[in-house]
């Protein structure tokens, strides 16, 4: 069990880590999920693993296993699972407003910096079609 | 049990909730709410100040539950010091974002008040997942406010600062489980106790599980090499989001005082100061790069936020020497970098308010309304950050210079922090004569609209400069005063007994 365990979050964080690295908001997106369920199993091994142990007090149990890594692996899950949601609901903002699903900003100097300033400032750009950035062109 | 210091997480929680579901549709109500809590905030702060300074440490048992099992909140000097701290500045950042910024969202209020909220639970909280907790509290009203406003640029670099702190709650993560798995303790008091008597088998485990921590810490502090988040975030965050977060890297830095010196200080055996050898050179090359980086910059903005890096950078090298005498420096400076900081960033969005197209770039652009006014605020505000006379920075380098005398690395200290303060001002000389004076000597095309200022920005940056003028004025009792804080925090056994009661602090 405790080989299977390891191999398991070892695989997820690996996983996790290359997705993240990979600089696209799906991937990344991924790569966050697959790191956070990584800690989650983490964090849960770490009352050390047990079977068939209830975490509370039962009439007929002969030990208990460690209940706190429990309630931390609660909270970090409905912490992970909020913050994904934010992470989608921004990346996709993000996607409709430059046309684009990098992660890294455009350089200073860019045309889209600038049209984004504009957009700031509140004034109209007339359309709002975008040409393809010069980012995406550059790739 | 003294109810008092639950109620700065407390105050902004509700407020918070009120602001969403009450005056959500009424911006004078809201802004009324709003401003009515960080004055409420900064007199519970100065309330809590005075209670601390009697010199006694002061724990809170939430819902009574003792310490190492239940959650703990601990008052000391410094974290009494934080709170404060955090609640002028949230008032400073308010009344400038009352201004116009607070309009051009939803929201922007009842965020703003939880990450008071977080700031607060993290400078107060006493136990590890705790911390964790506020903050992500924090953590989720930043990646609110640092898109507020919208457009895509900031939408952006909002999506590159979420990413790069779930990665940082991640490894927060795992490195509490590590410390937990050896020590079986989250309290950080508790954690002082169970640290020494770990077994060196199990040294490995708490000491990778130290540094990891070391590590999320420091993408906090934007400690170099973990820095490259900052001047992206910081840059295109709207100006008063960027001036609050100057508080948010010095949770990172506060932290890795309170932590380094409790659980890992002199008494942890084998694992004692584990942080100093990595946090020296890490806090002098990211003075070096945040320096270069003020010299560097194309505008406003970026130079504000490499002055951050710096002086996170001068902070945590000071912090990394852990005596008495070069903590209570770096909280000198500490309080000074924060108000500073946060001035130049408000000064930073006052020019690109006012200058069109060209915004805060440094670049030539026609003379621009109260240009004069703006120039003198941003040459006060960068002759503080970068520690020149007559402001407080200058005394908090003299502070730290005399405080790491003694330290082996002095020499590099006193190399790196002179070098990179004459980079400081030749950046800053650099920036400012090419916004300020060159471009006044651009006529103003006619069309150019000449509204009238607002005036409570004015008053917001001016507050937080005359805080820096106050800083300098009484820096002799102030620096008396951080002694004893760090006094305090260097003798530990009074935090444990405060939190453990005589149970555990006589082990």
């Amino acid at each position: 069990m405790e080989f299977l365990i390891a191999t398991a979050i070892g695989a997820m964080t690996t996983a996790g880590i290359y997705l993240v690295l990979r600089a696209r908001s799906f991937p990344v997106i991924i790569g966050l999920s697959l790191l956070t369920y990584a800690t989650n199993l983490f964090l849960f091994a770490t009352g050390r693993l047990a079977v068939n142990l209830p975490p509370v007090i039962s009439p007929e149990a002969a030990a208990y296993v460690d209940p706190l890594p429990q309630a931390l692996v609660l909270t970090a899950i409905v912490i992970s699972f909020g913050m994904t949601a934010v992470v989608v609901v921004m990346a996709l903002r993000a996607y409709l407003e430059t046309g684009n699903d990098h992660v890294d900003l455009p350089g200073e100097a860019s045309p889209e910096a600038r049209e984004d300033d504009w957009k700031l400032l509140g004034r109209k750009q007339g359309d709002t079609a975008r040409p393809p950035s010069a980012v995406e062109e550059s790739v | 049990m003294n109810h008092w210091l639950i109620l700065p997480i407390l105050l902004p929680a509700v407020l918070g909730a009120v602001l969403v579901i009450a005056a959500r549709h009424d911006r004078l109500l809201s802004r009324v709410f709003a401003v009515a809590s960080c004055v409420l905030l900064l007199v519970l702060g100065v309330v809590l100040l005075v209670m601390a300074s009697d010199g006694s440490i002061r724990s809170y048992a939430l819902g009574d539950w003792v310490a190492p099992f239940g959650i703990v909140l601990v008052l000391d000097r410094l974290s009494a010091l934080m709170l404060v701290l955090t609640a002028a500045l949230g008032l400073g950042v308010l009344l400038y974002a009352i201004g116009g910024w607070d309009e051009r969202g939803k929201h922007f209020h009842p965020l703003f008040q939880f990450q008071l909220m977080g700031l607060n639970g993290a400078f107060l909280t006493g136990d590890f997942f705790n911390l964790f907790v506020f903050f992500e509290i924090l953590l989720i009203a930043s990646y609110g406010l640092m898109v507020h406003g919208g457009g895509g640029l900031r939408v952006k670099a909002g999506v590159q600062y979420v990413v790069t702190n779930l990665v940082g709650s991640s490894l927060f993560l795992i490195a509490v489980g590590l410390i937990y798995s050896v020590t079986g303790t989250l309290n950080m008091a508790d954690l002082a106790i169970k640290v020494p008597q770990v077994p060196a088998a199990d040294q490995a485990l708490l000491q990778t599980g130290a540094v990891l921590l070391l590590l999320v810490f420091g993408v906090k502090a934007a400690l170099v090499p973990l820095h490259f988040w900052l001047p992206g975030t910081y840059a295109n965050a709207p100006g008063p989001v960027a001036a609050l977060f100057a508080i948010m890297t010095k949770v990172g830095a506060y932290s890795i005082i309170r932590l380094y010196v409790l659980a890992f200080g002199a008494d942890a055996g084998e694992a004692a100061w584990i942080a100093a050898p990595w946090l020296l050179p890490a806090g002098l090359l990211t003075l070096v790069l945040g320096m270069s980086g003020v010299f560097a910059a194309r505008s406003l903005g970026q130079m504000a936020s490499f002055a951050v890096i710096g002086s996170m950078g001068m902070l945590l090298a000071t912090v990394s020497v852990f005596t008495p005498q070069a903590l209570s420096a770096a909280l000198f400076y500490l309080v000074h970098s924060t108000f500073g900081a946060a001035a130049l960033f408000l000064i930073a969005d006052l020019v690109a308010e006012r200058r069109g197209v060209q915004r805060d770039r440094l670049a030539l652009a026609p003379r621009f309304a109260q240009g004069t006014l703006i120039a003198g605020l941003f040459f006060a505000a960068a002759i503080a950050v970068a520690g020149m006379p007559p402001l407080s920075g200058f005394l908090g380098k003299l502070l730290v210079l005399d405080a790491v005398r003694a330290h082996p690395q002095a020499v590099w200290f006193w190399a790196l922090i002179l070098a990179t303060s004459l980079l400081a001002i030749l950046g800053f000389a650099r920036g400012g004569s090419l916004v300020f004076w060159k471009s006044h000597a651009l006529e103003a095309p006619a069309t150019a609209s000449r509204r009238p200022a607002p005036v409570l920005p004015f008053v917001a940056v001016g507050g937080l400069l005359a805080v820096l003028a106050v800083l300098t004025v009484a820096a002799g009792p102030v620096h008396a005063w951080l002694e004893q804080a760090s006094a305090q925090v260097f003798a530990p056994a009074g935090y444990i007994d405060a939190v453990l009661g005589a149970a555990g602090g006589g082990q």
